[in-house]
């Protein structure tokens, strides 16, 4: 799975008054790349982000997904790619209130169309993946923001995504509890799994093996990481803190 | 998306505003009780009214005196004297649709018995009445012919007088004064109770109607006639026959109204039953307006879930929601708010009406097609209201939905 742009835009139309949040985004993302997006804010990071994910479609130009023309795509369609190819991380977790880790982590199970028999099963694997086993009945406030983010973590990879999309995911995030998610996205990575990552953190994008980094609405470097970092190697350096992450 | 979890969903987003989840229903539970106890309660009536009539005797005839012109004025209807003892008899013989005829008489009086008194009605009868009212006695006899034509000074009491001039006792052989006037009581008759007005039907005396005529009233009309068709498929005939036989007896000319009315039961039975299609139209009425401030109390509130629950929606669509499972989701939840109010109302409604029928003694009736449309009523009623919130919901663009505060 490859995702190549042609020419991106995207155009806020806000009464009288235009929004460029993208112009001319070319991009090729090769399968098992790991990706970090970079960038001052309102440069058009979660913009693209909305396009890649297939939640939104750009003004104009295209958007392949292994070849095949997004934008050409209606509602449905585009709802079925988000369920089966992608899944998000967001930096405010966006996870279901009043509803337990193990609920949300099934939720887009829920929305595939096949036999829930062994959903609770996958939704437990996920969880114990991020190393979340036993709080599969907490809910997402009893839960630290580290934790809060494994859940959504869990839930991106539920239906073996090929891509997984992370806008800012260690913004609320302290140090260690940071390195950990990277720790967790170059785990996935090395199963294959595309990582496409923002952040305006240099320390945060120097664990990706690519950085691109935008400026009003176009990307202005492009560059290979030469060795990133491996998270595991720096958690070993950084303290334990018993301290709870905070929100 | 499974329709168990969908439910599960339903129920935990409406659990958990107990509150104004069950205020939503209150509407939906007024107007599907009010229907439910009301049919109830109308059908009630209606056999009771029903077995009222059958106890009547179902093939009985009754004629009234009519309006009578006076030089143009016409005096009103059930109030003339134009009905005698010898229109009684020759129905009986002239009709062949007529198997049985007795006049009436009536009056009330103030009845004497040792040292206990009562008032209580009078009616003046001939024996041909046990036959035509159906009504049998509980003990003695009735009166024959012969007392009809001596005028005698017999009587047959109903329960109610016996109840309070002879508490615990026997009245058969006994003798009672009716306005000062001895009288022996010859029998008693079985109880009827109240008729569909709460009027006690034993509370009366019965004598021979000559008697009535000439000991206590001294008048020589009949207040009305009563007679029995021959067979309940010949009360028409009867009806038509009794007619031509008095128009010429009262020598009435042809074009000129009738001095007098005949009605059958059957008549009695078609406007209790029109009666009881005006009360269905005027229930139609009452449920449809409740059950619509109940559907526009779901949609408002369904729509205020739409906007709380926003995110929730940008969320789940993010995932792979599709349009439509969100339009499912809220309609089933909109459904469930409905149908759940219907299933109270019904309860509700069920009890009420069997409350109130206990109190009116009336037979205990619950409407199983009202119970079964009311249901499927409210559950149209969520569908129908919660579309629109729903549809506003599957509508709803993700990117905007998830970052909404
Ligand atoms: N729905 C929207 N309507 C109008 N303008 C928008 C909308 N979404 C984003 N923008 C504008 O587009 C630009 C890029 O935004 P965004 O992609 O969120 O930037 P970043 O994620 O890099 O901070 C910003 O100027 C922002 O204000
Ligand atoms: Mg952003």
């Amino acid at each position: 799975m490859f995702i190549s742009t042609e020419d991106l835009f995207k155009i806020y139309k806000l009464g009288d008054f235009e929004i460029n949040a993208l112009r001319g985004i070319n991009l090729f993302i090769e399968k098992s790349e790991f990706v970090a997006i970079m960038g001052p804010s309102g440069s058009g990071k979660s913009t693209l982000m909305h396009i890649l994910g297939c939640l939104d479609r750009p003004t104009r130009g295209r958007y392949l997904l292994d070849g095949e023309d997004i934008s050409l795509l209606d509602r449905n369609s585009l709802a079925r790619i988000r369920n089966s190819k992608i899944g998000f991380v967001f930096q405010s977790f966006n996870l279901l209130s009043r509803t337990t880790a193990l609920e949300n982590v099934e939720l887009p199970l829920l929305y595939n169309g096949n036999s829930s028999k062994d959903n609770i099963e996958k939704a437990k694997r996920a969880l114990s993946l991020v190393g979340l086993e036993g709080r599969e009945n907490s809910y997402p406030n009893q839960l630290s923001g580290g934790q809060q983010q494994r859940v959504a973590i869990a839930r991106a990879l539920i239906n073996n995504p090929a891509i997984i999309l992370a806008d800012e995911p260690t913004g609320n995030l302290d140090t260690r509890t940071s390195v950990e998610v990277m720790d967790i996205f170059q785990y996935l990575n090395k199963s294959g799994i595309t990582i496409i990552l923002i952040t305006h953190e240099k320390d945060i994008a120097s664990y990706a093996k690519r950085n691109i980094t935008f400026r009003d609405g176009k990307i202005i470097k492009d560059e290979i990481v030469p060795n990133p970092k491996i998270a595991k190697e720096e958690l070993l350096t950084l303290p334990v803190t018993d301290v709870k992450e905070t929100i | 998306m499974r329709y168990l979890q969908i439910l599960r969903v339903a129920y935990k987003a409406l659990s958990r505003n107990k509150m104004r989840s069950s205020l939503t229903m209150l509407g939906i539970i007024i107007g599907v009780g009010a229907v439910i106890a009301m049919v109830g309660i109308g059908q009630g009536a209606k056999k009771m009214v029903d077995t009222q009539i059958a106890s009547l005797g179902d093939n009985l005839l009754t004629i009234f005196p009519g309006s009578q012109f006076h030089g143009g004025v016409r005096s009103g209807a059930g109030t003339m004297t134009t009905l005698t003892e010898e229109d009684a008899k020759a129905i009986k013989e002239n009709c062949s649709a007529v198997l049985r005829v007795s006049p009436v008489v009536r009056t009330g009086a103030q009845v004497v018995a040792g040292n206990l008194n009562w008032g209580t009605r009078i009616e003046g009868y001939s024996p041909d009445f046990v036959s035509i009212r159906s009504w049998s006695l509980a003990s003695g006899t009735f009166f024959t012919d012969q007392d009809v034509r001596g005028a005698t000074k017999v009587c047959v009491l109903g329960k109610t007088v016996v109840d309070n001039l002879f508490p615990g006792q026997s009245p058969v052989g006994e003798i009672i004064r009716i306005n000062k006037l001895p009288f022996r009581v010859i029998g008693t008759l079985t109880p009827k109770g109240q008729n569909a007005f709460g009027h006690d039907q034993d509370d009366l005396i019965i004598v021979p109607y000559t008697t009535a005529q000439k000991k206590i009233m001294g008048i020589t009309f009949i207040n009305s006639i009563i007679a029995s068709a021959t067979d309940r498929k010949q009360i028409n005939l009867a009806e038509e026959q009794i007619t031509q036989l008095l128009r010429q007896r009262h020598k009435t000319p042809p074009g000129e109204e009738d001095d007098f009315r005949v009605r059958s039961q059957l008549d009695i039975a078609s406007v209790a039953g029109s009666t009881s299609g005006v009360m269905t139209i005027l229930l139609g009425a009452i449920a449809s307006v409740s059950l619509i401030v109940g559907g526009i109390g779901i949609m408002n509130i369904m729509l205020v879930s739409v906007t709380e629950r926003t995110r929730e929606i940008g969320i789940r669509m993010a995932v792979g929601a599709k349009s439509k499972d969100i339009l499912t989701q809220f309609l089933i939840e909109s459904m469930v708010l409905s149908l759940f109010g219907g299933i109270v109302g019904i309860i509700l409604g069920i009890l009420s009406s069997q409350l109130i029928s206990i109190l009116l003694h009336w037979p205990i009736f619950t409407s199983v097609p009202a119970v079964a449309l009311s249901f499927f009523f409210a559950g149209f009623v969520g569908v129908f209201f919660g579309f629109y919130p729903a549809r506003k919901a599957s509508n709803l663009d993700p990117i905007e939905a998830l970052r909404y505060e």
